[in-house]
């Protein structure tokens, strides 16, 4: 069976100006824009429509861990600019200078997971689950479904600091496209954590 | 890669940093407004502005919006336009519960 070549995976589409992948990642950015952008209509319709936020009394910014939250954004925007020091390391030429970055990237996205295990654990044992009040619930779902693409960027990472660099030996420039394409998720999920952090911490 | 390709990158490095500590510093900012405790429509804008600054930041410079193609912007604006709906249309049933307005 002859191997099957998809098109335009290195040079620009003739159409679109774009390889395929970028084009790609960025259809699928928009949908996900989409998601989030339903969730968080759905914070403000709940919100809007209590009485009291949080309806236990108090203000955001007491009730959930505000110095947490802003060590974990630190976190996320370093994690940004080691995931272009990555995709730009690829672009120079030197594959041990992407792995230090990649590998630097993957570890603060655990930084920010274990920092979030403490903060999830912490409402735990005060009874504060999901199913406590709409508070809870919309803060749950929302860091909840951000700490999975938190751990979907940690796997798609991983892969290219492992066994997905073998392409780097067969094809640099498909290779760089791919970090580049893994940076745009990453940093769409750092740019969703900077509208989150102010609307469920701090307002 | 060739010369001209590694010379176009380490030219936007310095960019990058100064990102990165802007970022930081209107994180910072951020949270010191929060503790002024202001009023809800004040403590919503600032929030907001600044988010939407950091946000700005991060794709006009990590995701390399400000040199991209045509065809990126026009499904991002479509996108925005279809956000916009999605945040706007369910939330006015409640701006008609306030105003009193027959729909509810």
């Amino acid at each position: 069976m002859s191997e099957t070549v998809i098109p335009y995976m290195v040079k620009p589409h003739p159409v679109t100006g774009i390889p395929n992948g970028k084009f790609g990642i960025w259809l699928f950015l928009a949908s996900e824009v989409m998601l989030f952008g339903a969730l968080f209509s759905s914070y403000v319709l709940i919100r809007t429509g209590m009485p009291h936020w949080p309806p236990e009394g108090g203000l955001s910014s007491e009730v959930l861990n505000v110095p947490l939250a802003t060590l974990n954004t630190a976190v996320l925007i370093t994690s940004s600019i080691t995931m272009v020091l990555a995709w730009a390391s690829c672009k120079m030429g030197s594959l041990p200078r992407f792995r230090l970055w990649m590998a630097a990237t993957i570890a603060l996205a655990f930084v920010f997971l274990v920092v979030k295990y403490f903060e999830y654990s912490h409402k735990f044992q005060l009874g504060h689950t999901p199913a406590h009040d709409n508070f809870y619930a919309v803060y749950f779902t929302m860091t909840g479904l951000h700490g999975l693409h938190i751990v979907g960027g940690i796997i798609v990472n991983s892969y290219l600091l492992g066994p997905g660099t073998r392409l780097w030996a067969k094809d640099r420039e498909h290779f760089t496209n791919r970090v580049e394409n893994a940076g745009l998720y990453w940093h769409f999920v750092d740019l969703v954590w900077i509208f989150l952090f102010p609307s469920l911490y701090l307002l | 890669m060739d010369a001209a390709q590694h010379e176009d990158v380490s030219k936007h490095m310095g960019q990058y940093y100064v990102v990165f500590v802007a970022l930081l510093c209107l994180t910072a900012i951020t949270v010191g407004v929060s503790y002024l405790h202001l009023a809800r429509p004040a403590a919503i804008t600032v929030a907001l502005v600044i988010a939407t600054v950091k946000a700005g930041l991060v794709a006009a410079v990590f995701m390399h919006l400000i040199s991209e193609r045509k065809v990126i912007y026009a499904v991002l604006i479509l996108t925005a336009v279809f956000f916009a709906v999605l945040l706007l249309l369910p939330n006015l049933t409640t701006f008609e519960h306030h105003s009193g307005l027959p729909g509810t």
